[in-house]
């Protein structure tokens, strides 16, 4: 049985996709058989952010339908031989996603994975609400910004009342906090929320923190997930969050400013 | 940051800290909102009908809400009467 998770945060262009995908790519770097799933049915991305765009040819609503098997339609990873993902369909509305359809697709997929991970659409319509529905854990991708922490918090809100989970009331979905983009410099500078705000609020415990930071750009330029450049900051604070959520407990890295050196204050590298 | 960033902040509030306040209040309100029944709002608008047949308010004079104590249910019905 696989666990299936759910990325998501409400808010568009906090880092879903970036972080769904570093995620998937961690966990599979630990041997677990990871498959990625794009909700995002019309605004696919996650196969560019992979860097497998090129080899898209059937996608989940062509599984739903009946017109490609799982196996036609799932990508697997030129890295890591764990690594799966099946991308959304470009030209399909979001109603080709059924509750029963996903549901199959899950469940098949769960026979032979140990990890789902569902990269949510923005917003809290049908898109969003398919990719939580079947949900066992939820990671809230929350930047330290009012308008996305507020967002987080009505998908929370959501997740609470209209899961799979809440609906059979069993076991609630586990939360997970995941605070990207973050800038402990502007934090000391009282000009950005600190993870302390960001969890007084929403009151879900932490998973990781992402620092803001240039290497989840020049990743996403090549379609490599930052999470393998293990010699930056933002990737190595991914690798740290999929050991929390594999059970590990690991210190926190970059969440304070580091003392800048004469030279690199003289470079004016901060990064 | 120089020595005067540092004479300029603590003359003005952070805004970070004015970020937490905002968020504080209407995450609690937004909470509220979700936990009421689906029938609340449109009750709202059907009660605001009524005083408005012999009172001139409008929509946010009223304010419905459902409160839980107990296993007893409490409806609150506040409206504000214009003088």
């Amino acid at each position: 049985m696989a666990k299936i998770i759910v990325v998501t945060s409400g808010k568009g262009g906090v880092g879903k996709t970036t972080s769904s995908a570093a995620i998937g790519t961690g966990l599979a770097m630990n041997n677990k058989k990871t498959v990625i799933i794009d909700f995002d049915v019309g605004l696919r991305n996650l196969d560019l952010i992979m860097g497998c765009e090129r080899r898209v040819v059937y996608d989940f609503v062509n599984v739903i339908s009946g017109e490609a098997t799982l196996n036609q339609a799932l990508i697997k990873d030129k890295r890591l031989k764990n690594l799966f993902i099946l991308p959304a369909s470009q030209t399909r509305d979001k109603d080709a996603l059924t509750k029963k359809g996903v549901e199959k697709v899950l469940n098949d997929l769960s026979k032979d994975f140990d990890f789902i991970i569902c990269d949510s659409p923005a917003g809290i319509e049908k898109g969003a609400q398919m990719a939580l529905y079947f949900a066992d854990e939820a990671i809230v991708v929350t930047n330290p910004e009012v308008s996305s922490v507020r967002d987080s918090d009505r998908i929370l809100g959501i997740l609470q009342s209209k899961s799979r989970r809440a609906e059979n009331g069993g076991d609630p979905v586990v939360e997970h906090l995941l605070i990207t983009r973050y800038d402990p410099e502007r934090v000391i500078a009282g000009e950005m929320l600190s993870i302390s705000d960001v969890e007084d609020i929403l009151a879900i415990p932490l998973l990781g923190v992402i620092p803001e930071s240039e290497a989840v750009l020049k990743a996403s330029n090549q379609g490599t997930p930052v999470i393998l450049d293990e010699k930056t900051k933002a990737g190595l604070a991914y690798s740290d969050a999929v050991m929390r959520l594999l059970g590990s407990n690991v210190d926190y890295r970059f969440i304070t400013v580091e003392k800048k050196g004469f030279f690199k204050r003289m470079m004016g590298a901060g990064r | 940051m120089s020595i005067f960033d540092y004479f300029r902040k603590s003359k003005e509030k952070q805004t970070a800290s004015i970020a937490k306040e905002r968020l504080q209040i209407i995450v609690a309100h937004q909470r509220t909102a979700m936990n009421q029944p689906d029938y609340i709002p449109k009750m709202q608008q059907d009660i605001v009908k009524v005083i408005k047949k012999y009172v001139d308010i409008e929509k946010d004079q009223v304010n419905v809400q459902l409160d839980t104590v107990n296993n007893c249910s409490v409806l609150e019905l506040n409206v504000t009467l214009p003088q």
